[in-house]
């Protein structure tokens, strides 16, 4: 779960790392009165999870109230990268003498975390990765342990020269695991890292993304979610128990496990066609799950043709018959042409129950996306 | 001869909730010698057949599992994990999905301490065809036979499978390493046992997009492995918008994308397939009309 800069700047302020005193507003009167609050110029910022705002025309320095008004009227309601800016963010501006990185999160290779760190701050931090790697530093952090004073001191001395400076780097560093630890994020990041002109340090950019895994350690952080239209349907798929994500196509795929559901939507394409969507059931398939995945499904107007690919492995090819059954008997919507691909687990018991209600189920996958392609070319008259 | 596990191997099996006590029985009927189970408060019972134990502790001193495969709920399961490892277990199948990763980083350290091999979490265990299984894979689609099989997924993985052996290609053992951000061996540890492993004569890695695990493979391969090696990745139709963070990339200079991966094998001199079908025509390239 990725949080927006206002709620990952909230979150290191618990933790002691200095921020900005900005405030969240969701409307233009709103930005003016927070500009009123705050000592002018200010930064209006659009609170969306994606990178490259100030690119997209997102951020916008305002010198009076007035001006914080019309950028707020102007970024409210952009799209950035597909995401429509509901927020913003209204931090009082500053004077910047330079710009670092600072972030953490876990390396896979070593399964362990590690902090990245960066002079190079305030940019694109996979761009200075690919073109200039000896600018980035790494420190791995043993879990257990924690991050270690020295070792936060050796990355900071690297950035800043000056002790006073490479000391109150050092802090935000820890403090920064501390916030990487206390909340079980996957990743945190600070960029830039900026050094003002009174020689403060402080963190004028945040990032977080929660590890969904630890969820359940962190309870209140669910109210943190702030989903955006697409992501609503997503979440509500998951809470049936379902993995689905939209995407452009017009072939509906229903299959269960992840990483068949994807060589679903690879031989699709392969074969010539589009996929309409990601969508995994799961290890079990009762009845009502498959009602919800097929009503996800028809929910999608762009769906000409529905692929259901099932691996019976621990899931029995039966139960699934007698789900879409019943899902079939249930949804009143007129349903696109339908082609399944049992195989597996009693798929003579689950072949058989389809084809009592006029079914006819394929075996083999190639053949499966193949026909579904057909069908949706004609055009989905079944 | 396979790899990890044999039909000697004693498991012990720790969660007998509902999951895992129907597994337990599907390992049994397998054929699979599980020894013992662990489950709080179900000491002193016999489920299956099998005498059920308190603790891992107790387990280990009544039956000397070497295995144990974990079906304990996520909040407990890193800590179950190191109940088996601490009590002896050398090899730990976490079927488990849903565990934090840095409850998993933290563990790795100390498994690694104790010498503790782990597969997975979010796994569904390996399979040596007609000598063992651990975990959840359906045992009625494996044959015995030369191909290593090693994969990030859990149908997919069924899919593959099911293609070879449908074409007469059996397996020496299958493994499903997890899809979790940190898992315990990873390809590479795998395919350092299959180059070990007289039964096993060509190996087929499975993988998919996120991480560089398999580009890690691919570097393994081109420098240590003489056997030969198919690959296989998906999601090459995934939207890009959905990925993570890159900061996983920064770390390896790698990408994580699915054409990224299939691009770094072939220059490693693997071979990729399209689709599953291409597998089994790439496995038999290279290992002759056996069927």
């Amino acid at each position: 779960m990725k949080l927006e800069e206002f709620q990952a700047k909230k979150l290191f302020g618990e933790y002691g790392i200095p921020v900005p005193d900005g405030i969240m507003v969701t409307t233009a009167e709103e930005a003016r009165s927070a500009a009123e609050k705050i000592e002018c110029p200010v930064v209006v910022k659009a609170q969306v999870q994606a990178g490259g705002r100030g690119k997209a025309g997102g951020v916008k320095l305002a010198g009076t109230p007035a001006e914080a008004y019309m950028a707020a009227e102007s970024i409210l309601g952009m799209d950035i990268k597909s995401f429509r800016v509901e927020r913003l963010l209204v931090d009082p501006a500053v004077s910047i003498a330079g710009e670092y990185y600072v972030g953490i999160t876990i390396d896979r290779r070593k399964k362990l975390p590690v902090m990245m760190a960066s002079a190079s701050g305030g940019v694109d931090i996979e761009k200075v990765a690919a073109e200039t790697p000896d600018q980035i530093f790494f420190q791995d952090i043993n879990p257990e342990r924690g991050l270690r004073s020295f070792e936060a001191r050796q990355i900071a001395f690297l950035l800043f020269p000056d002790k006073k400076k490479a000391l109150a780097a050092a802090s935000i560093m820890m403090k920064l695991w501390d916030c990487f630890h206390g909340v079980d994020a996957s990743l945190v990041e600070i960029n830039p890292l900026a050094e003002l002109e009174d020689g403060s340090i402080i963190a004028l950019d945040a990032k977080i993304v929660l590890d969904d895994n630890a969820m359940f350690k962190h309870p209140f952080m669910e109210e943190m979610r702030l989903p955006t239209p697409s992501e609503k349907k997503e979440l509500d798929a998951k809470s049936h128990g379902l993995s689905y994500v939209q995407l452009e196509g017009d072939i509906g795929c229903m299959v269960n496990g992840a990483g068949l559901a994807m060589a679903t939507m690879d031989i699709i394409k392969h074969l010539g066609g589009t996929p309409a969507n990601f969508l995994d059931i799961g290890g079990s398939s009762s009845p009502e799950k498959v009602i919800h995945a097929m009503e996800l499904l028809v929910s999608d107007s762009n769906v000409k043709a529905v692929f259901i690919n099932v691996f019976g492995g621990i899931t029995r090819c039966d139960d699934v018959a007698t789900g879409l059954v019943a899902a079939l008997q249930e949804i009143r919507t007129d349903i696109p042409p339908l082609v399944i691909r049992l195989t597996g687990t009693n798929e003579e018991e689950g072949i058989r129950i389809l084809s009592d209600f006029g079914i006819t189920a394929l075996k083999d996958m190639t053949e499966g996306a193949r026909e579904a392609i057909r069908l949706a070319g004609e055009g989905g008259c079944s | 001869m396979s790899i990890l596990i044999d039909e000697n191997t004693r498991v012990m099996v720790q969660g007998l909730g509902r999951d895992g006590s129907f597994h337990a029985k599907q390992m049994k009927e397998y054929g699979t010698n599980i020894v013992a189970g662990v489950h709080p408060g179900k000491g002193g019972s016999i489920i299956h057949g099998f005498p059920v134990f308190n603790t891992a502790k107790d387990a280990a001193r009544e039956t000397d599992p070497e295995c144990s495969v974990i079906f304990v709920p996520a909040p407990f399961a890193a800590d179950a994990i190191l109940a088996a490892a601490n009590a002896g277990a050398a090899l730990v199948v976490a079927v488990t999905e849903g565990i934090p990763v840095l409850e998993m980083s933290k563990i790795v350290i100390e498994l690694n301490e104790l010498g503790t091999r782990l597969a997975g979490p979010n796994c569904p265990g390996l399979i040596s065809p007609a000598k063992s299984k651990i975990g959840i894979m359906p045992g009625g689609i494996f044959r015995k036979g030369p191909v290593g099989v090693v994969s990030r997924s859990g149908t997919l993985t069924y899919e593959v499978v099911n293609q070879l052996t449908l074409a007469g290609y059996g397996q020496s053992t299958a493994i499903g390493m997890g899809g979790d951000p940190v898992v315990g061996m990873k390809y590479d540890d795998y395919l350092e046992l299959f180059e070990d492993d007289k039964e096993t004569e060509l190996v087929v890695i499975v993988g998919e997009i996120g991480g560089t695990d398999e580009q890690d493979a691919a570097t393994f391969v081109k420098e240590r492995i003489s056997k030969p090696v198919v690959g296989y990745i998906v999601g090459r139709s995934a939207p890009p918008g959905k990925r993570m963070g890159h900061a996983g990339a920064i770390i390896s200079g790698a990408d994580s994308t699915a054409e990224a991966k299939v691009v770094f094998l072939r220059d490693k001199g693997i071979p990729v397939a399209d689709t599953v079908e291409q597998i089994v025509d790439l496995v038999g390239e290279r290992l002759g009309g056996r069927n």
